[in-house]
């Protein structure tokens, strides 16, 4: 029996939405992505909608952080989830995208007399910087494996930071001011203005379903299902003739490029970057977020994203007696890990895979 | 570029490198520890150690002493230094067995993947480690100065402190009762039948949960050791400060060869020296990224560190 057919038995809503026909997919689907584009006017809604929105900071730049955050996971579920390769430093490619932007279009960069180029014009080459970013990354640690990988995905990107906060290009704390927005104008007024996010998150939700869509095909061509073999045993992949050396550099490429893609909506929403932004924990969120979200699906990523941006914010502007919670968001946020990781150690969403084999490891646990 | 800088500093910047190394060493015997037993990254290892920089300086302070106090006499300096040791590593010991049971034990219980293992260990370093800036305002706190810096002895130009000396000293007896005790007692021997084989050990009647707790504690209480000589050597300690250090203390234990005890006394041992040599001739600010592209480099032409991963087998 076909592991699709497989799934459709499955209960659940995944195996619902399974064997139902194309068309009610599509009007899910749909339903589904009109939802999404009608978020920032959620706060709306009679009684649930003033429970979700945030308080501390306007619902719409809530929103867009969420989408930033969603992308990254996106991208480090390709690294981690597809290819099972750990990266602890992908805040290192959501910084190349930042800084390639900023370098190309900021009036404070030492390229603005050669370059001085709009929004749109900076991203070709800022995404084209990251992928060779990736590759860089990818290259030197191909022998590595597991945890000697993970040190040396974390030393890139301090590596990246040191560079940001100690050279004069790169202009450390002062940063980058000035970056231009996206461009488009509505009625004579720019679309992609200061006051209103709104438009930046339909902006990032499109650039997340071009992602899905795009991500979703790979995985379901040979580059996936090579990447499958690599994370279940590289090996054996390599000895079936899987050329696991050009699809763990795709896996980088691919990753540092949606990482990118965050890093450039990200320098073009806030218009002000600077080496504060890029710490290392940031990297760790993110890899918290795909992990406890469900690593190797695309839903799980998105949940896990859109949580560890969520919670903080949602978080912000709450007192409780004489403390504002926003203070103790970060360590909350380390008790909801442990408490998610602990009951559901596949993630909230898993991979239908991952799961199946999930349940197959408990059975088999060892005496201790 | 400044060669000449680091040509004639070069005795004091391997003195203080030796120095800073040997804390790391100490600090990368818990990640290494974790890591032979279990095959995983303690992540919260760096919060057992920022637990024992501040309990030691709690206690410390219980007997009025902050950092504007006058120097202790000899016989005080001694009291103080071993009540901040049996503190620290109290503190540190219990930080390391409390992350096991909170954040291993149940995962364990229900054999899951490696990367949820990583995640809670992220997050409970995340809750200690912010939970602690919250409480301290995210201040740093000053260590009084229970050992003042004196030199000790001159060799050529380069002068060794009394501080320097006991550092690396300690950090080696440390070592070597670790390493004996590892190697030769009884629960050392249940700790390498479990590194090599868990289930083997297991049905050979070695309690594992057992074996994985005391190797998390042993972790712990080398850490608390480290903490203590951190806040001596350094003078201030703040939230993050076991974040840093254990990002340096990860490097050493990989560049020695995670898993292998040697492997990581060489590891910080080189990684402090290093670290000195590229502040001395790049500028402090360029310390860690010097020591992460030298960690790269070994690690391409030894990609299992310099001595190899071996907690079980043939055996440091």
């Amino acid at each position: 029996m076909s592991e699709k057919a497989n799934f459709r038995e499955n209960g659940g809503v995944r195996g619902w939405f399974g064997r139902q026909p194309t068309w009610v997919r599509s009007v899910v689907v749909a339903v589904a992505l009109v939802l999404a584009f009608l978020l920032p006017y959620a706060g709306d809604v009679p009684l649930i909608g003033p429970q979700i929105v945030t308080e501390g900071i306007d619902w719409p730049s809530a929103l867009f952080n969420m989408s930033y955050y969603v992308l990254l996971a996106l991208g480090l579920n390709v690294v981690v989830g597809y290819a099972g390769l750990l990266d602890l430093g992908y805040v290192g490619f959501f910084a190349v995208g930042a800084y390639g932007t900023a370098l190309l279009t900021s009036p404070d960069s030492v390229l603005y007399a050669d370059t001085g180029w709009k929004w749109l014009m900076a991203v070709p080459v800022a995404l084209a910087l990251t992928m060779v970013a990736g590759l860089v990354l990818g290259w030197p640690t191909l022998r590595l494996r597991g945890d000697y990988l993970a040190i040396v995905t974390l030393g890139f990107a301090e590596i990246i930071r040191i560079f940001a906060t100690s050279t004069t290009t790169l202009r450390g704390d002062r940063g980058f001011a000035s970056i231009p927005h996206p461009p488009g104008e509505w009625g004579g007024k720019p679309i992609f203005g200061v006051t209103d996010a709104v438009p930046y998150f339909w902006l990032g939700l499109v650039v997340i379903i071009a992602v899905i869509l795009g991500v979703r095909n790979l995985d379901r061509s040979r580059v996936g299902r090579s990447w499958l073999a690599i994370r279940e045993d590289e090996e054996a992949a390599e000895i079936m003739g899987v050329r696991t050396i050009k699809y763990k550099l795709w896996a980088f490429a691919i990753g540092a490029f949606i990482g990118g893609l965050g890093g450039v909506l990200f320098a073009g929403e806030q218009g002000f970057i600077n080496s504060q932004t890029f710490v290392l924990q940031f990297s760790i969120l993110v890899l918290a977020g795909v992990v406890m979200g469900g690593s190797g699906n695309m839903a799980g990523a998105i949940l896990g994203g859109a949580l560890i941006s969520y919670i903080p914010d949602r978080l912000r502007g709450i007192s409780l007696g004489d403390t504002d919670l926003y203070e103790y968001r970060f360590a909350m946020f380390g008790l909801v890990i442990i408490i998610i990781m602990v009951l559901r150690p596949q993630g909230l969403i898993p991979s239908r895979r991952r799961a199946m084999e999930l349940k197959d490891r408990e059975k088999e646990v060892a005496p201790q | 570029m400044d060669f000449s800088g680091l040509i004639n500093d070069f005795g004091p910047l391997t003195v203080s490198g030796l120095a800073q190394g040997a804390i790391i060493a100490l600090f990368a015997l818990g990640y290494t520890l974790v890591y032979g037993v279990l095959r995983l990254i303690n992540f919260a290892h760096s919060e057992v150690f920022l637990m024992g920089t501040y309990a030691c300086l709690i206690v410390w302070g219980w007997f009025g002493l902050n950092q504007d106090s006058a120097a202790p006499s000899v016989g005080g300096m001694l009291l103080y230094l071993a009540i901040g040791l049996i503190v620290a590593i109290i503190a540190s010991g219990l930080t390391a067995l409390a992350v096991e049971v909170v954040a291993y034990r149940p995962l364990r219980r229900r054999n899951a993947p490696p990367l949820a293992f990583l995640i809670t260990a992220i997050g409970a370093s995340l809750f200690i480690s912010e939970l602690t800036g919250v409480l301290t305002h995210r201040n740093q706190r000053g260590v009084p100065p229970i050992i003042q810096a004196k030199p000790l002895l001159t060799i050529g130009d380069t002068t060794i402190t009394n501080l320097q000396l006991l550092i690396v000293v300690l950090a080696l007896v440390m070592m070597f009762l670790l390493d004996r005790f590892i190697n030769a007692s009884r629960l050392g021997r249940g700790i390498r039948a479990v590194s090599q084989n868990p289930d083997s050990a297991a049905l050979m009647g070695v309690n594992k949960s057992r074996v994985i707790g005391l190797v998390f504690l042993l972790g712990g209480l080398m850490a608390g050791v480290a903490a203590v000589m951190y806040n001596l050597k350094i003078g201030v300690t703040r939230y993050d400060a076991g974040f840093l250090l254990g990002i340096d203390a990860f490097a050493a234990a990989v560049l020695g060869g995670i898993g292998n005890l040697r492997g990581a006394l060489l590891g910080g041992l080189l990684l402090g020296v290093l670290q000195a040599y590229a502040a001395g001739l790049f500028g402090s600010q360029w310390l860690h990224a010097a020591s992460f592209v030298l960690l790269v480099v070994i690690l391409l032409f030894r990609p299992t560190g310099l001595l190899g991963e071996s907690l079980g087998r043939a055996r440091a």
